[in-house]
């Protein structure tokens, strides 16, 4: 995973196998963000992605992972979450991302929020074989100068 | 101060000599006949209701020197001093609110007021004329106007630098009561600063009630009319009712049009209705003082 | 980690102290829905003000709290919600529509007596 493009630093991997985890993930994924020099603000907005991740695995795949790590492109730095599970996949992925759509009891706002929440988002999702959502935020006002 | 050089660049190549001597001619006849073309030309000007925003003598002050710049322009083919004078004219008259449409019409009526005359006076030259008039007058015309629209845009990219650099105010009016006047254009970026400066100026204040005033605000889309919302049910997360004044009808369409739970927002007419509103929600009750006789 | 429960004249007052796991969440609810009905508690006030991220997870539980504790007569109010989190919470499009939010503890009890005496008065 750590020739992943991209990414340039030590990413830390938090096992997303109980509700508990879910906590892990966005306390781990508000250290990073603060430390790449978030404001407040986005490092909440980046850790409550993080929290709808983390919970879509446990819903819905049992387990996966979170990988958090730095990113950089053309002199943009970043924060790239991706959370990976090998559960059922999402049959419509399009459906998925609509406001309002949800399989499991009424939350339904998990990830066309967490699309919100963040600036790039990608999902790749196989049927039996899992899904793996990425997200970026790129810390305000650091574009190429 | 003819310079042939100069001049190959604003009339046709072809019989140079005889053109660059006709425009010569031209010139004096114009310049002989300044006051009362001058004339002719400000009452056109009046006529077309161009320059509305400016006084009968500015108009004519302003006519006189554009006048004598367009002779020296056409005489002398160099177009530097126009250029210059255009610039100046622009930045006097910008902030007057003149419009392109007023500055390219005003050049267009002088171009005609002259043509005119100099057909009048060389009835059987009519085509030499146009030749060694034409291209210099439009290019001088084509100098203003450009001068004009290039200092409107300066003009522009400065103010909407300003804007973005000025911080929307959120103004505690009374105790617990925030006044967030906004200005101008809202986009997604200045929504989000605007949102957060709100949310941290009602815990800061302990703020109950928030009147934004959007008075000045000229167009909404749907994203920032969302972001609109947003910030308003942010706000009542921290126990902040915002009272949102000052819609326009075109922006009231938009958030009919685009669906947003009109019953989400309270709204009201304008500021100081807002306020009155606030004032009312505060459970206060604004009354005169009754003056004590001395 | 159990969220201590203070009850205080009508009113039950529970005040997040550490992140809560899901788990937290819904006993926390469970516990002030069966303590309203023992303590015939007139108010709820969670107060949240520690807590760094409100999901749609915790958001549906406080929702649920304040519909089932209005069904066994007690208002529910959730207190202190942080700038930041009131910004994320309205972007994944958690409104916590119909239930009271008030600035503070202070602000909560203020609203809850409001609502308590009219109730009282209309009767």
């Amino acid at each position: 995973m750590a020739d992943e493009v991209g990414l340039v630093n030590d990413e830390a991997v938090v096992p997303i196998r109980s509700d508990g985890d879910i906590v892990t993930a966005r306390q781990e994924g508000r250290a990073l963000a603060s430390l790449l020099g978030f404001s407040s603000t986005e490092a909440t907005l980046i850790a409550t992605a993080i929290s709808e991740l983390a919970r879509n695995i446990v819903l819905y795949a049992k387990r996966g992972e979170i990988v958090l790590a730095l990113v950089e492109d053309h002199g943009r730095r970043g924060i790239v979450v991706t959370a990976r599970d090998e559960g059922p996949g999402i049959v419509d992925v399009r459906k998925a991302l609509m406001d309002g759509h949800s399989t499991s009891g009424g939350l339904g706002l998990g990830l066309p929020g967490v699309r919100r929440l963040m600036d790039d988002f990608e999902i790749v999702s196989q049927i039996g074989k899992g899904t793996t959502v990425t997200v970026k935020r790129w810390k305000q006002g650091a574009g190429p100068v | 101060m003819a310079d042939t050089r100069t001049t190959r660049s604003v009339i046709a190549p072809l019989a140079l000599e005889s053109t660059t001597a006709l425009l010569r001619e031209l010139v004096a006849h114009l310049r002989e006949n300044r006051t009362q073309l001058r004339e002719e030309w400000a009452r056109r000007i009046t006529e077309a209701k161009l320059l509305t925003a400016m006084t009968p003598e500015e108009v004519f002050a302003e006519a006189t020197a554009v006048y004598d710049n367009y002779l020296e322009a056409l005489e002398t083919g160099s177009i530097e001093a126009l250029e210059t004078y255009a610039r100046n004219l622009s930045e006097r008259i910008i902030p007057r609110g003149v419009e392109t449409h007023e500055v390219v019409g005003i050049v267009l009526l002088l171009r005609d007021v002259l043509a005119r005359s100099l057909f009048g006076k060389y009835p059987a030259d009519f085509s030499r004329v146009l030749d060694a008039y034409e291209p210099a007058a439009n290019r001088i015309a084509n100098t203003v106007a450009v001068g004009f629209v290039q200092e409107r845009e300066r003009i522009i990219r400065q103010q909407q630098e300003a804007i973005r650099e000025l911080s929307t105010p959120v103004l505690p009016v009374r105790e617990r009561l925030l006044i967030l006047p906004i200005i101008g254009i809202i986009d997604p970026q200045r929504a989000r600063q605007l949102t957060e400066q709100l949310l941290r100026g009602i815990r800061i204040n302990r703020a109950k009630v928030v009147v934004m005033d959007i008075t000045g605000v000229p167009a909404m889309d749907a994203t920032v009319a969302n972001h609109l919302v947003q910030t308003v049910e942010a706000s009542r997360l921290l126990g902040a009712t915002v009272i949102v004044t000052g819609l326009s009808p075109e922006i009231a369409q938009t958030l009919v049009n685009i669906g947003v739970d009109l019953g989400k927002m309270n709204t009201v007419g304008d500021l100081q209705g807002g306020i009155e509103e606030a004032e009312r929600l505060q459970g206060y009750k604004v009354v005169p003082i009754t003056m004590e006789p001395a | 980690m159990p969220v201590p429960i203070l009850k205080q004249r009508d009113y039950l007052i529970a005040t997040i102290q550490a992140a809560l796991t899901d788990d937290d969440l819904k006993k926390l609810r469970d516990a002030l829905v069966a303590q309203v009905g023992e303590f015939r508690s007139r108010g709820v006030i969670v107060d949240v003000t520690t807590l760094d991220v409100m999901d749609s997870f915790a958001a549906r539980t406080l929702r649920d709290l304040s519909h089932m504790s209005r069904l066994r007569g007690a208002e529910t109010v959730i207190v202190g919600i942080q700038p930041e989190v009131a910004f994320a919470m309205v972007q994944l499009g958690l409104t916590l529509e119909g239930v009271p939010a008030a600035l503070d503890l202070e602000e909560g009890l203020a609203y809850l007596d409001r609502k308590t005496k009219r109730k009282t008065a209309a009767k």
